[in-house]
């Protein structure tokens, strides 16, 4: 069974027709299962929801401290390169965004920098991040950032173009335990419209993608969907369904997922379907019912506020004083072109300090190089 | 507490302990938490994962500075190993930076419910155990397995009551009942315990410790909950040692029924 087979079996009609029958009771049959099926997680993210929103936190943050104990991981982004073949219209990086700013790829000095800047400020977890560009940022050039960060940091994980199995194998082999890559949207006409050159066209590649590096070797893998592009009630059915099998077919992965939300797009692009702060709210706690073993991922794209509130819903990692720049730790005031404006601007100190505050302590370690060969 | 010390201390590979509560150190809100929590508990056991922290560097506020280590046994485990060999270097580099060469193995291949991988786990039970370690595996309840990894050497055998983190209790009881009658080492009852009668039926049926975590980092009073658990695991060997009545399902008679047939002969 491949996961497109399963995808297919749930067309919007059908998971739409789930979301018109949805009852109070069924939001409350849901509320009091101790494991849900994919009617279950429609009542949970359907509106009639609503008015037992504080029900459903509730019990996802039981389900997530049973899990994860009141513990927050914490991690940083490195940007390699922002350079970028494709025109993912809503992206900062994408190849038609105008500007004056330079576009850029690291040298190992300057990976090595960044390194040594992260590493100061106590962090052991680091995301390694490119444009989608393989004939400039070419994989073998990944997988030698990855050696590099392996010297600095407990677990490094990559957040960059998808790759084929033998090019995440020499990923693994560099050192890299994690792989983060969103589907940006499940809906193929979507999908088509919002990414028009460059290999990211091929929708089959990058939704098999995930499933090629837990295979390739990666022990975690971090999935998500770019909220603003599609109706997010219908795209966390999708994204639920995806996780549901990727826990059964690699069963020695371990999963998460983000919830990016756009919110600073380049101009000329409207979002087409914007998310409020409710709306990812909703989503974070009734995915948790879902997927109560997950880890939850929330980055600086969301305001301080916002995190600080989000933070005891469900959340389980955080990232904290990044840069979306290249170069932009050891060098901050550069000129460089950034993917996103970042929203919550405190230093990891900060956030650490906030943590604390709110009952939770921080993880910066959680993985050991003597888990690699 | 009122137990004598040393009138019935647990003995693991020739070391003795006066408590029988062993404490697990993740998930706690705070290193200050954890701290209290070990105190009340009385525990001289206490297990950190490898993977969370670095002890070639100073801890700030981390676990490692939560632990006493003129009280407490420091035990390292290896969870988040997946197979023998992660989990051999694991114990090899915590010796290499000073440890001593105890290991409690911890092989759990799968993220979600953290099970223990049995093949893998008396692989890396045999390589250490060669390699001169004190081996104490965390193991699924299964009688046979817990007879092998005695057979190959482990000071202990540590069967789940439950999936680690679930709360449940002892899920596993007709097992355990089993590891327990055939064993020749102690048997720590470990995962699953979520409440202090979890642990004193634990030890209610003979077992020599219980390992808690999840029940003391879930409770709102974090130290009481650590004593409680103390409390609880001494009642359940003081009520083991002094000789259980067997169940029964209705009252018996405290008078004997047929004493009459016995009289005036």
């Amino acid at each position: 069974m491949h996961f497109l087979d399963i995808l297919e079996s749930w067309p919007e009609p059908r998971i739409r027709n789930l979301y018109d029958s949805v009852s109070p009771a069924d939001v409350r049959g849901a509320l009091s299962r101790e494991r849900r099926d994919v009617r279950d997680l429609v009542a949970l993210l359907s509106p009639v929801a609503i008015p037992m929103l504080e029900d459903i936190a509730r019990e996802s943050q039981r389900l997530t401290r049973r899990q994860f104990g009141r513990t927050i991981s914490l991690y940083a982004p490195i940007y390699l390169s922002n350079v970028c073949a494709a025109s993912c219209v809503y992206c900062g990086f994408s190849a038609n965004a105008a500007g004056q700013q330079e576009r850029v790829t690291l040298s190992a000095a300057e990976i090595e920098l960044e390194c040594k800047t992260l590493s100061a400020m106590g962090y052991e977890s680091v995301l390694l991040l490119t444009g989608d560009a393989p004939a400039v940022v070419p994989p073998e050039y990944i997988a030698d950032a990855c050696s590099i960060a392996r010297r600095w940091f407990a677990s490094v994980a990559v957040e960059v173009y998808a790759m084929d199995a033998k090019e995440y194998e020499l990923l693994c082999a560099h050192g890299l335990d994690g792989m983060t890559l969103y589907m940006e949207t499940y809906e193929r006409g979507v999908y088509a419209q919002m990414h028009r050159h460059g290999r990211k066209r091929d929708y089959l590649y990058r939704l098999e993608a995930v499933e090629r590096a837990a295979a390739a070797g990666a022990r975690r893998i971090s999935m998500g969907v770019l909220l603003g592009l599609y109706d997010w009630r219908i795209e966390m059915i999708w994204l639920a369904l995806h996780a549901r099998y990727l826990e059964r077919k690699r069963w020695q992965t371990a999963l998460s997922v983000s919830f990016p939300r756009l919110r600073h797009t380049p101009p000329g692009f409207q979002i087409p379907h914007p998310a409020s702060d409710m709306d990812l709210a909703q989503m974070i706690v009734a995915l948790r019912l879902f997927l109560p073993e997950a880890g939850f991922n929330l980055s600086t794209r969301e305001s301080a506020q916002l995190r600080d509130r989000l933070l005891p819903l469900g959340i389980t990692s955080m990232s904290a004083g990044s840069s979306t720049r290249p170069g932009g730790y050891g060098a901050p005031e550069c000129n460089r072109l950034a993917q996103f404006e970042i929203e919550d601007q405190r230093s990891p100190a900060e956030v650490v300090a906030m943590i604390r505050r709110a009952g939770y302590d921080p993880v910066w370690k959680d993985f050991d190089d003597a888990f690699l060969e | 507490m009122n137990v004598p010390e040393n009138d019935d201390p647990l003995v693991i590979a020739g070391r003795s302990f006066s408590s029988r509560l062993m404490i697990g150190t993740g998930k706690f809100p705070s290193a200050a938490a954890l701290r209290k929590a070990i105190a009340a508990s009385e525990a001289e056991i206490v297990t950190v994962a490898l993977r969370r922290v670095d002890l070639n560097k100073p801890d700030g506020e981390g676990i490692l500075s939560a632990i006493d280590r003129q009280k407490q046994l420091l035990l390292p485990n290896t969870s988040g190993a997946r197979n023998a060999d992660e989990a051999a270097r694991l114990a090899r580099l915590a010796r290499a930076s000073g440890l001593e060469p105890w290991v409690k193995l911890e092989l759990t291949p799968e993220p979600r419910y953290l099970l223990p991988d049995p093949v893998e786990t008396l692989r890396a039970a045999e390589m250490l155990i060669k390699d001169g370690f004190v081996v104490l595996p965390y193991i699924q309840a299964d009688p046979v397995l817990a007879k092998r990894l005695e057979e190959a050497g482990a000071a202990t055998v540590m069967p789940l009551g439950a999936p680690i983190g679930s709360n449940r209790g002892l899920r596993t009881r007709d097992m355990l009942r089993i590891i327990i009658e055939q064993a020749n080492v102690p048997v720590v009852v470990d995962a699953g315990l979520g409440a202090p009668s979890h642990a004193g039926q634990a030890m209610e049926m003979g077992a020599d410790a219980v390992l808690v975590n999840t029940a003391l980092s879930d409770a709102r009073d974090h130290a009481a909950m650590a004593k409680a658990f103390a409390l609880a695991t001494a009642a359940g060997r003081m009520a083991w040692r002094a000789g259980l009545g067997p169940e029964r399902d209705c009252a018996e008679a405290s008078s004997p029924l047929t004493g009459f047939l016995f009289e005036d002969r």
